[in-house]
């Protein structure tokens, strides 16, 4: 059992910028992270709109930076997979894989992960043609065409850097507009490769082995057509990680973590930051916004119930 | 092969994961006598890297109960082709010369290690 005073759940950004905040405020943080630090920007290749970085940074540098930082205030980032949090008199203990920890307070970072089109298909195909990740995955497509399917910015962002690989990319859109920053949208009808299929959702994917074809409807005719790829990527959205905490705390309707404009959830003493919050839009500059008020919130309740 | 790797562990120089290829996959990885996670990654993959860490302290704590090697897919596309490897980063556990189970994306440590104890 490790006792501390602020327990960070997830090194994404939100995490490490309430880690940094945590730590200068001289309290014992640790940051309790599954896989390693970065979460879901690690799957972009360019950071274009945090401020600071004209030209853009590369996320594994950002992190680095981010993780750096806050380490130099006496902030620690800890490798550990959390399956539970329970409340322990007037703290909270945290359970992980490796280790327990005895938290004067909380905060989840625990970010989102890739919503899934749940269509036929789709998990036979995960790995196999099927991807959530453009960076990782693009250059098995060399010269072969591929679909994205969504309309936001990771859809549309995406859809630009996979015709670095790709011979053809239809980005598949239920509506008829996008939804995603005018400058993606802007690259994205410039750019020659890239096939805009308005109006249509996926319904099927299909293939033996690997991904051969995609079956379409056309949601305003209702017209189904068959559409040969060798691969879809799919950024329709991200769900919310709330497994850890959602029997602790109040939730949006969506699913999201309820907290008020200084990160504090329903449950004195555990406060929420990042994509996992009822703030409707995921960005790298929110996260780390809100992480540090949920910090700095935690920092105040600290001192009124244990100074 | 495997004993020389054993061997430079063991004389506590640094060491990554154990790299196999093409040529070298049949006997190390599919004639191994104990369970052998293979790390199917490239350069281009930033999420590929941080498996490593993860990893190397699996190797380091199931010792010589399981292998961790790793395969560079642009470098080995006979050995990617023929377990179809098509998104990374792929593990796959090889028990008996045999994939047994595949984690395809990047996974936490607890989720790598409840699908490994399976084999051992």
């Amino acid at each position: 059992m490790k006792e501390v005073d602020l327990a960070i759940i997830g090194g994404g950004p939100a995490g490490l910028s309430a880690g940094l905040y945590g730590a200068r405020a001289m309290l014992k943080t640790v940051v309790l992270e599954k896989q390693s630090p970065g979460g879901q920007i690690l799957l972009t290749d360019l950071i274009e709109n945090y401020p600071g970085f004209p030209g853009g940074i590369n996320p594994e540098e950002l992190t680095k930076r981010m993780k750096t930082q806050m380490e130099d205030f006496g902030g620690e980032v800890i490798l550990d997979d959390i399956d539970g949090i329970e409340k322990n008199g007037n703290l909270w203990k945290v359970n992980g894989w490796e280790n327990e920890y005895l938290a004067k307070a909380v905060i989840i970072a625990t970010g989102s992960e890739p919503r899934k089109l749940e269509v036929p298909g789709e998990k036979k195909f995960t790995g196999r043609g099927v991807s959530y990740c453009a960076t990782c995955d693009a250059p098995f497509f060399k010269d072969q065409p591929v679909a994205v399917v969504g309309g936001g910015d990771s859809a549309v962002s995406e859809a630009i850097y996979i015709t670095k690989y790709a011979s053809k990319v239809y980005l598949i859109h239920r509506r008829d507009k996008l939804r995603a920053e005018m400058i993606w949208q802007k690259r994205a009808f410039e750019n020659p490769k890239i096939e805009f299929i308005w109006n249509t959702v996926v319904e099927e994917i299909r293939g033996e082995n690997k991904v051969k074809e995609l079956l379409l409807k056309n949601v305003k005719t209702g017209e189904e057509t068959t559409l040969p790829v060798e691969a879809i990527f799919i950024f329709i959205g991200m769900n919310p990680n709330i497994d850890l905490v959602k029997d602790i705390v109040e939730l949006t309707p969506e699913g999201k973590i309820n907290v008020n404009l200084r990160m504090e959830t329903s449950a004195p003493g555990i406060f929420a930051a990042g994509d996992v919050i009822n703030i409707p839009y995921e960005q790298v500059s929110i996260a780390v916004g809100t992480g540090a008020i949920a910090a700095m919130s935690a920092v105040e309740y600290i001192n009124k119930n244990f100074g | 092969m495997l004993s020389f790797a054993t061997k430079i562990v063991r004389k506590g120089v640094k060491m990554g994961l154990l790299d196999v290829n093409d040529s070298n996959f049949q006997e190390i990885v599919l004639n191994s006598e104990v369970p052998v996670i293979v790390d199917f990654w490239a350069e281009w993959c930033a999420p590929c890297k941080k498996l490593e860490p993860i990893l190397e302290e699996i190797e380091k704590a199931y010792n010589e109960k399981v292998r961790v090697a790793r395969l560079n897919v642009e470098e080995n596309p006979r050995t990617a082709a023929a377990y179809a490897i098509r998104s990374i980063p792929a593990l796959i556990i090889f028990y008996n010369g045999e994939p047994a189970d595949t984690i395809i994306g990047l996974h936490p440590k607890a989720y790598i290690e409840k699908l490994l104890r399976r084999y051992l």
